[in-house]
């Protein structure tokens, strides 16, 4: 594997995110929805992105999700989604994190949700 | 069941496209397992972060091998409340330290439920203060618990020092109707605090 540009000589590689702590974009809210963009091609992908791959291919899940499912630290997850998103394998359905705050029509739909399971 | 694989139901419906999350936080065994455990439809989840004391994540231990180190979990489930939108629910520690892991679960959130028992109230005021700290609007729900104390709301109001525009219910952590009122009562203030700034 070649050397990323974001890894640390210095520093013990992560073995699960090649020696990244941090994800090289940072769109990731822990309800951000993730599906599979692109799966024809998954020969270079490790096994922990295979993992995620395959557990992204049956739908929809949040970030939060796939970490919970996959038993690994949110942290690590935001790292392996990042360079799926990257290399075109996963992309993001909804839920990245808006500066505003949440829109009176959101709140209102989570109101009547609520009510109607009453 | 180990193998998550093997079940379709869950994945969020291909309709979704709106994902928004709400807090559950109290202290330790306040109930916040058990609330999102009630109303979650998917089974809920688990994660786990290292952290140090002084609440960074960790991201090599082999360069810090001096730095205390602490795991910090959160439960998590979710409700689908349309054909477009999903709550998830993150029942999440009250602990100050774990800075960078409530700044994750702040992010976006819509607003948070504390959880409070009558017998350890004032357990609650860190959660409330970090609550207050990252602008977050909150209600409070007295979580019933077999043998606790009553108290009159205005005591509880007191004893919790909260605003009077705070909501306060109680709930049961074990009953969905319970809960769900719990957040009804939350979201109620989130739209009245939502028409105030709009006004």
């Amino acid at each position: 594997m070649t050397r990323r540009r974001h890894e640390r000589a210095l520093v013990r590689p992560h073995v699960v995110t090649g020696g990244r702590a941090h994800p090289t974009r940072n769109i990731f809210d822990l309800v951000t929805l993730m599906i599979v963009a692109y799966d024809d091609d998954l020969s270079d992908l490790s096994p922990e992105k295979h993992r995620v791959m395959e557990l992204c291919g049956g739908g929809a899940l949040s970030v939060a999700e796939i970490a919970g499912h996959l038993k690994l630290p949110v942290s690590v997850t935001k790292v392996l989604l990042s360079d799926l998103v990257d290399s075109g394998h996963i992309t993001t359905r909804a839920g990245v994190p808006g500066v505003d705050a949440p829109d009176h029509r959101v709140l209102q739909e989570v109101l009547n949700g609520l009510r109607a399971r009453l | 069941m180990d193998s998550v694989l093997v079940s379709d139901d869950i994945y969020v419906r291909d309709t979704v496209r709106t994902a928004v999350k709400i807090l559950v936080v109290g202290h330790f065994a306040v109930g916040k397992t058990t609330f999102v455990g009630t109303l979650s439809e998917i089974r809920p989840l688990h994660t786990e972060e290292r952290m140090t004391q002084a609440g960074a994540l960790v991201d090599d231990l082999a360069g810090v091998p001096d730095k205390v180190t602490t795991t910090v979990a959160m439960d998590f489930g979710r409700m689908t409340l349309s054909e477009d939108l999903v709550l998830y629910l993150f029942g999440a520690p009250g602990q100050r330290r774990f800075t960078q892991l409530w700044h994750d679960l702040a992010l976006g959130a819509l607003g948070a439920l504390v959880l409070a028992d009558t017998r350890r109230l004032e357990q609650s005021f860190d959660v409330m203060t970090m609550l207050e700290e990252k602008d977050l609007r909150y209600a409070v729900a007295i979580n019933r618990f077999d043998g606790a104390p009553t108290f009159p709301d205005a005591e509880l109001r007191e004893a919790l020092d909260l605003l009077p525009e705070t909501p306060l219910v109680h709930c049961d952590a074990r009953e969905p109707a319970s809960s769900t009122r719990a957040l009804i009562a939350l979201v109620r203030h989130l739209l009245a605090g939502d028409d105030q700034e709009r006004a």
